[in-house]
């Protein structure tokens, strides 16, 4: 066993029992870190795999921003775990069986599973020998698959609108600030000088 | 090579770059009072590019490496989704703004949504189909939430988020073992590693993934549940617009995927459709038969008219495929004349759904009621309207295609449902008097009621020239 061995394995537990623990732990603060430490160990899985920049990207959006968008989700509402967890024995069977037939379908890799005899030809990206990973993905975003690029766009687009639509109050009894009309305030209008006497009041 | 793949998608971007310059637009002029003049100009402008693409487009030109087909086939499918599209358009249009709820981005999302049905239909590559899939099906989950202070309107966008997002997961899971058996994902790649004869084990199991994810988009059962609560809870336009251009783009994805990236295993696939197929019809036409709700009853009828055009690509020929795209077309039509009428149907200004408030419409207004007559007689499938053509269509397709027993079924299945759409009429006719509904407001809603009422009866004559189109655009997905 090679030093690469090794790191396979104690990443892939890590994922195992972080994906485990995501779901059984109490807390659901735990349920986050817990989620966090399964990210980072997928990313080492990339890294083993060759593809060094999917798992920055992993580490990155996943874990800096999505990770922890839960993290304060789960900490800022109140949210009743308690009662969501509730239903759960009740969905338990159905979610046993579907989470069988899914390990069942991934395991046809060790059994029957077969590749097409054309499957080594046609591969899409075959990673390139003399290039690192980040630009030969930039020259298949860009140029092979321009369009599907340029589609994923137009769904952010989209996704954006659809924020902006479902969430967006134009609220009428508010005040807001309107810095030209600050400027233009003549002091002579808005203020008036009084002289006090002592002892004597207005 | 770019400036080629281009001009071939160019409809498709003149429709994005539209959609992008309206936005910027009114966001910075008139915002929701420009809502009414954008609706108007979105319709005419899917009009202009529906006359454009059925003119000019010619022979079967690929874009982009494979993952943009521009054949007959998507040709036929993206005039009829934009005609659709505007129809539905147009007739909503004076219903949301009196409800106050025609917002300016209505017309962009559907705008946006239409280029995610049109490279749906063109898709040649399962990830430009998951690209247009996932831009359609956002922007609908959007505008079936448009009434955001509704409840039932916000249920109906998060049933639909989350059972659209579900079959998404299965589509993408489907699509990496696909894509793991053959080594791409561009459908001529696929079909040419699939080969002939018998799909492997863990191909098979991708298939079948695939398919699933495209039934919960067509609504096919056992995959429908999110349909009736959608088409309740959405504001009438919208539902009128779920059940038209949506619906058509689904199926012409789900014939381009069978057909192009699975066209050498037609044994393998034949059954599963034929088994939706079946389903649906049935499930279609006996659960509409206790609803009073006029929505949720078309939401069972869309279920059990998917069944029929599934059973045309079940049978796994070009004539199957002509049907169904025939059949697609006329159900269209039926369905914006049909929504037409709903959207006119009100008691003192507020909508109502209620079936029974339909009792002896023919005596306030004979002549909406002969037209709702024409569609429902049309919908059932009752000679000699254009339902009936259709109906007839698939089954003999069915039938020439070996899946005798299916096209039984059929006709047993159109039998049961015939009884609820005779209801209606049977209420319109002979019913029990009852408060009347107010006089149609919109000019719109009477001129479709009334155009798509008389195509039912005068398509028969020669089909308008849908069937030659049809048969062409079928013939474009066979492999040659």
């Amino acid at each position: 066993m090679t030093i690469a061995d090794y790191a396979f394995w104690l990443f892939s537990i890590c994922v195992i029992v972080g994906g485990f623990c995501t779901v059984i732990s109490r807390n659901p603060v735990h349920s986050v870190l817990w989620l966090i430490l399964a990210f980072l160990s997928a990313a080492g899985l990339f890294v083993l795999l060759g593809a060094e920049f999917v798992a920055m990207l992993l580490i990155i959006v996943y874990v800096g921003a999505v990770a922890v968008l839960f993290l304060f989700v789960v900490m800022m509402l109140d949210v009743d775990f308690a009662e969501l967890k509730a239903g759960m024995a009740k969905y338990l069977p159905l979610s046993l069986l579907i989470g069988v037939i899914l390990l069942m379908q991934l395991g046809i890799v060790f059994g029957p599973w077969e590749f097409s005899d054309s499957a080594q030809s046609l591969r899409a990206a075959v990673t390139p020998e003399d290039t690192h990973n980040t630009a030969a993905l930039g020259l298949i975003l860009y140029d092979q698959y321009f369009l599907l690029f340029q589609l994923s766009g137009l769904i952010l687009l989209v996704a954006m609108i659809g924020a902006i639509v479902l969430t967006l109050r134009h609220r009428k009894d508010i005040k807001r600030q309107n810095v030209l009309e600050q400027m233009w305030r003549d002091p002579a209008d808005a203020m008036e000088l009084k002289d006090v006497k002592p002892g004597q009041g207005l | 090579m770019i400036q080629a793949d281009l001009n071939i998608i160019l409809p498709e971007i003149l429709l994005a770059i539209y959609a992008m310059l309206a936005l910027l637009a009114v966001v910075y002029t008139g915002k929701d009072k420009m809502a009414p003049m954008l609706t108007w100009l979105t319709a005419g402008v899917f009009a202009i590019l529906a006359v454009w693409i059925g003119i000019s487009g010619e022979g079967e030109n690929i874009a982009f490496n494979g993952m943009f087909h521009d054949d007959a086939f998507s040709r036929f499918a993206k005039v009829a989704m934009l005609l659709a599209g505007a129809a539905v358009l147009v007739m909503g249009a004076d219903y949301m703004q009196r409800r106050n709820m025609l917002r300016f981005e209505y017309p962009i999302l559907v705008a946006l949504a239409m280029v995610g049905m049109m490279t749906m239909v063109s898709a040649g590559d399962l990830m430009a189909l998951y690209m247009g899939l996932e831009l359609q099906s956002l922007s609908l989950y959007v505008v079936a939430t448009l009434r955001r202070d509704g409840v039932k309107s916000t249920e109906a966008g998060m049933k639909y988020f989350l059972l659209g997002a579900l079959s998404s997961g299965l589509l993408l899971y489907g699509s990496s073992l696909v894509y793991g058996f053959a080594g791409t994902t561009t459908f001529a790649g696929i079909v040419e590693a699939v080969g002939h004869g018998h799909a492997p084990l863990g191909l098979l199991f991708g298939l079948t993934f695939v398919i699933s994810g495209l039934a919960f988009k067509v609504s096919a059962v056992p995959f429908h549940m999110w349909t009736p609560d959608v088409y309740e809870g959405a504001p009438t336009p919208i539902t009128a617009f779920f059940a038209t251009a949506p619906k058509l783009a689904a199926m012409g994805l789900f014939a381009r995927v069978l057909f192009d990236a699975f066209g050498g295993v037609v044994g393998d696939w034949q059954q599963i459709i034929a088994l939706l197929s079946v389903l649906s019809m049935f499930l279609g036409a006996v659960a509409a038969i206790g609803q009073t709700n006029i929505k949720r009853l078309m939401a069972y009828s869309s279920i059990a008219h998917m069944g029929y055009a599934l059973m045309g690509l079940a049978a796994g020929t070009a004539l199957g495929v002509e049907a169904m795209l025939v059949y697609m077309a006329i159900y269209v039509t039926m369905n914006v004349g049909t929504f037409a009428f709903i959207l006119s149907m009100e008691k003192d200004g507020q909508p109502v759904t209620d079936i029974a408030s339909l009792n002896m419409y023919s005596k306030q207004s004979s002549g909406r009621a002969l037209a709702l007559l024409f569609l429902m007689f049309s919908l059932a499938g009752v000679p000699p309207f254009l339902g009936f053509f259709g109906k007839l269509y698939v089954l003999r397709a069915a039938y020439e295609g070996g899946l005798a027993w299916l096209a039984i079924a059929g006709v047993v299945a159109s039998v049961i449902g015939a009884f609820y759409y005779l209801r209606i009429v049977f209420y319109m006719y002979f019913g029990k008097e009852g408060d009347a509904l107010d006089a149609p407001r919109s000019l719109v809603q009477q001129v479709l009621l009334m155009a798509s009422a008389a195509i039912m009866l005068l398509g028969i004559v020669n089909f308008f020239g849908v069937d030659a189109a049809a048969q062409a655009a079928a013939a474009a997905l066979m492999p040659h």
